[in-house]
């Protein structure tokens, strides 16, 4: 890649104002390096996988609303999290979380649990038990 | 407390990290000398396991390897320490604060506050060098941005003890002995022999072979999985070749400048032939993160498309397959 080629399209970055740095050729063909504001093969490749985080979300929230999961389920999609990252933060084994996620099983925990699932989430109790609640 | 610390940007998180905490003590060693030495340049496809929905396709060894072979080289002693629990760690960190001694840091990304939101997920492996702290703020130089940054106590703790795969743990590192004199030309030669046996090695998923492997699966993908998650796989197997910390073309073009750096060391023009090829490679490796992304953006049906860029990465892992085993002559 010739320094004049580093990509400088618009992209995600933008937002926290940087911008990345990539090596690429000078014109006497010496290596040096320039910054990249971002690149379109990349940020459409990341604005996909966001999309599908999204619909995972949507999906959960569904399944919550029709009674079929409990809002653990969905507070784990929020948070880009997947049964074994959330069951170690939470640390529980995870078939117990998995339980967790019945809304029968949902009902009965403790607030101790409850404290423990809405410290990882970052939210507070009332927001756990209330998918509705959630800004 | 702020010790003197020049923070300069890098591709790479661990290669940065390196070169800025060796800098510190006065030897000027470059990202791509720490990339080239510690082999960081790799193919590998993990079959049975999933990240974010996708198969996993790395483009780089084992996070920590790099940095592990770069000391061994070259003769640097590492001093590494892990903590069960919050208060020891912050303890321990506070302390070489005190005695004016930059430390690296493992920490996971979700909680990275100055990340921008997209670039969040749960990536365990990230490293960070703190340089002091202001009151309750510690300052950070992370080797992928632009200028220094900070985070407050709370924030740092929360990212050292990042939960899930490779968990930090507190990871907290710095280099504590020094050879007189760095001894980078044998460094150089062990380094490039490493990516030599690891791309030219005989398994289906590893090095070029394992190129070979994803080419065949990237034809059946349309059919097998359909159209959308076909496409949800190249999305992914696209952001592991060019997310931030590869510099590009799968780190090619980091590759190509320490082959250049080492032409002149090890007083081998050869190599800097060499340098220009890995260089087109990575060009090559960008145009086919173009013709990936036509795909994907379009969701497009056609079988025929999955076939054609199949047929790119199979080219690549030939030319690949040469240049390694000239590389491998080469020194």
């Amino acid at each position: 890649m010739k320094k004049s080629e580093v990509p400088q399209d618009k992209s995600n970055l933008e937002s926290a104002n940087f911008r990345e740095l990539c090596y690429a050729v000078d014109e006497n063909g010496e290596y040096t390096t320039e910054n990249s504001t971002g690149w379109d093969p990349k940020t459409i490749a990341l604005d996909n996988a966001i999309q599908d985080i999204k619909e995972r979300i949507d999906a959960a929230k569904k399944r919550v609303e029709a009674n079929a999961s409990s809002p653990i389920d969905y507070y784990m999609e929020v948070n880009k999290m997947d049964l074994p990252i959330l069951a170690s933060y939470v640390g529980l084994w995870q078939w117990r979380v998995k339980r967790h996620f019945k809304p029968q099983a949902f009902k009965k925990l403790n607030t101790k649990i409850l404290q423990k699932y809405a410290d990882v989430f970052d939210i507070t109790i009332e927001q756990l038990q209330d998918i509705d609640k959630n800004i | 407390m702020k010790i003197d610390f020049t923070h300069h940007q890098s591709a790479h998180c661990e290669n940065g990290v390196v070169s800025n905490l060796l800098k510190h003590k006065g030897y000027q060693i470059s990202e791509p000398m720490v990339f080239g030495i510690g082999s960081g340049l790799f193919f590998v496809y993990i079959p049975f396991l999933k990240v974010n929905h996708a198969p996993v396709v790395s483009f780089r060894p084992m996070p920590g390897i790099i940095f592990k072979r770069f000391a061994q080289r070259v003769g640097i002693k590492v001093k590494r320490f892990k903590f069960r629990n919050e208060s020891s760690a912050e303890k321990a960190l506070e302390a070489e604060l005190k005695r004016d001694n930059p430390v690296g840091l493992q920490v996971g990304v979700y909680h990275l506050s100055y990340f921008p939101d997209e670039y969040r997920f749960h990536f365990n492996a990230h490293n960070l060098v703190v340089y002091g702290k202001e009151e309750d703020t510690y300052l950070i130089s992370d080797p992928v941005m632009e200028t220094t940054t900070t985070l407050t106590k709370k924030e740092l703790n929360r990212v050292r003890f990042a939960k899930g795969a490779m968990a930090p743990k507190g990871h907290m590192y710095y280099p504590i002995e020094f050879p007189k004199e760095l001894q980078l030309e044998s460094a150089i030669i062990k380094g490039i022999k490493t990516v030599c046996r690891d791309m030219l090695a005989p398994v289906p998923y590893v090095g070029v072979r394992g190129m070979r492997t994803i080419a065949k699966l990237i034809r059946k993908w349309p059919e097998k999985k359909g159209v959308k998650v076909a496409n949800h796989y190249l999305g992914q197997l696209v952001r592991m070749q060019e997310e931030i910390g590869t510099g590009g073309g799968g780190f090619r073009f980091i590759y190509g400048a320490f082959l250049q750096e080492a032409a002149v060391l090890l007083k081998k023009p050869k190599l800097k032939e060499l340098s220009l090829e890995i260089t087109e490679i990575g060009d090559s490796w960008r145009d086919f993160a173009i013709d990936a992304s036509r795909i994907y953006k379009n969701r497009s049906s056609e079988l025929d498309a999955y076939n054609k860029i199949a047929d790119q990465l199979v080219a690549l892992s030939n030319r690949e397959e040469v240049f390694f085993k000239k590389l491998k002559k080469a020194i």
